[in-house]
């Protein structure tokens, strides 16, 4: 992958730069560079989104029982159903977007892109190898942090802007909703950060070199369970999907959101989730370390033992796969226990674990932070 | 004492723990859809469907008209006309079937004293336009011609219990 990504700025964009005339400089490349590194992450982005989808009812399926779409494949073959996600994408763009008549009509055309902009921008400070990043800025942490934050204003729009009374109700649980476990998931981040002493993700994973045990996990447990909770909260997943409420608010927040417009939410949902799970896997998991390192048992085998891309994807598809075990498993948390749970359990837990965090790195607590 | 254990389990994620352990072996379970048009379920001889109209062995069709199916249909999707043949016999000059009516509850094959009007196990049928489903004594009879043997075999298998 760090070949591929070293193959493209060699192969592609030296000689673009080459042909520039003499008096250009090669700043003006710079734009064309970053334009088709966003490319680079986005298109596949996307195209996991599509085939989480598939996964989730495939998953889900599978747990009830069922075998999920297993008709729609390419060329005339089925394939266990791979085409569905693209079918329903033809479906979605060819479907008219309607606009309801008491809608204010502006902001019902930007809450879709206010929600899936950030979920997508957020991907920006995400390293995907040692410096694989597109932008590997110190404060990578706290930009994420924002980013998630913001995707909230698309939700809140979205139901303001619909004019009907279940959009409503879904935006403001969900802006409640998100708000509380904003804070648990800041303090989880800050034990992180207080653990790993930066806010640049790539020396946060570097921080967790060693072996399976001296990833952060270990000495960040509950606040590693905390995170991911409040991940699935934060993303408006089952058991935490109050906003979108299928039985009692119809839909939610998108009621009123068909074709395209609808879609865009959905990817914006799965974006993030995405995230979400990636983050997981950088924060508490080691990243792209390998699970082999420092392990007597796997000496020989360096392949194994060696960082790699594929570690990341690994340990993000195994979160993704928890997102939907989890909405297979667990009914939906009623309002109540959701603020509950967020302010009542989760909160103390954090503000109790930065303590102890701080006390074990002042400590110099090996394995962990000697 | 108890309010502090259940406190710890709820924190150990217990129970939620086990709720995913039992989806998790579902997950491995044997699926049991059937891939409907390969695959189909197994079928009762008692399978009520599209209507027929019966005849003896000599090619005598069976109604004689008596309409005691009319009279007993719920949904009251059958219309019969009859009238006396040249040899003296009472037969229906119409028997209609109104398929999008009918709701194939088989009182009419109950009602009926010669076994003429039966439901017969074709369920994969459709109309295409508006009056598709509209059933006369030609189709009926059609139907009744093309499935005898099955219609009969079933009756076979059902006769010790009628």
């Amino acid at each position: 992958m760090q070949f591929l990504f070293e193959l493209f700025r060699e192969a592609v964009l030296a000689p673009l730069s080459e042909l520039a005339p003499d008096g250009y400089e090669p700043q003006a490349f710079y734009l064309l560079e970053v334009l088709s590194l966003i490319l680079a992450i986005v298109v596949p982005l996307l195209l996991c989104v599509l085939y989480v989808t598939y996964a989730e009812r495939k998953i889900i399926g599978y747990i009830q029982c069922r075998v999920g779409p297993n008709r729609v494949g390419f060329f005339g073959r089925r394939f266990w159903g791979l085409g569905q996600p693209v079918a329903d994408a033809v479906k979605l763009i060819f479907k008219e977007i309607i606009i309801p008549r008491g809608a204010n009509k502006r902001l019902f055309v930007i809450a879709p892109m206010l929600s899936v902009a950030p979920s997508l921008a957020a991907w920006a400070v995400i390293p995907f190898d040692d410096g694989m990043a597109l932008a590997d800025i110190n404060a990578g942490l706290l930009y994420i942090l924002a980013l998630t934050s913001l995707a909230v204003y698309g939700i809140i729009i979205a139901g303001w802007a619909s004019n009907s009374k279940y959009a409503f109700l879904g935006a403001m649980r969900s802006a409640a909703q998100i708000v509380s476990y904003e804070i648990a998931m800041g303090f989880a981040i800050v034990c992180v950060l207080v653990a790993a002493g930066s806010l640049n993700l790539g020396r946060i994973v570097a921080a967790q070199t060693g072996s399976l045990l001296h990833w952060f996990w270990l000495p960040l447990l509950p606040i590693f369970l905390i995170y991911f909770i409040s991940g699935v909260a934060e993303t408006n997943r089952a058991p935490f999907d109050v906003t979108e409420g299928e039985s009692e608010l119809v839909a939610g927040f998108h009621v009123e959101y068909s074709g395209m417009a609808f879609s865009i939410f959905f990817m914006a949902e799965y974006a993030n989730m995405i995230l979400i799970s990636v983050l997981t896997a950088l924060l508490f998991c080691g990243g792209w370390l390998s699970p082999f390192q420092g392990l007597p048992l796997f000496e020989g085998l360096l392949f194994l033992q060696e960082p790699n891309i594929v570690w990341l994807l690994l340990k993000t598809s195994l979160f993704l796969f928890l997102f939907l075990w989890f909405r297979a498993t667990f009914p939906r948390y009623r309002y109540d226990q959701i603020m509950r749970l967020g302010w009542k359990v989760f909160l103390p837990i954090t503000i109790v674990w930065i303590v102890v965090v701080a006390a074990l790195v002042a400590g110099r607590i090996p394995p962990w932070f000697d | 004492m108890a309010g502090l254990g259940r406190y710890l389990q709820s924190l150990l994620l217990r129970e939620l723990l086990r709720g995913l352990r039992l989806t998790g072996r579902y997950l491995f379970r044997r699926k049991i859809t059937v891939q409907y048009p390969e695959e189909k379920t197994p079928q009762s001889p008692r399978f009520r469907g599209l209507l027929a109209l019966r005849r003896y062995p000599n090619g005598e069709e069976r109604c004689i008209a008596c309409k005691l199916c009319e009279v007993v249909c719920p949904a009251a999707a059958i219309t019969i006309e009859s009238e006396e043949r040249g040899d003296g016999m009472r037969r229906a000059t119409r028997y209609d079937v109104d398929l999008s009516k009918c709701i194939y509850c088989g009182f009419c094959e109950e009602a009926c004293p010669v076994d003429s009007i039966v439901l017969t196990r074709i369920y994969e049928y459709h109309g295409e336009k508006r009056g598709d489903l509209l059933m006369t004594k030609q189709d009926l009879l059609a139907t009744g011609d093309r499935e005898e043997a099955a219609i009969a075999a079933d009756r076979a298998q059902d006769a010790r219990y009628r």
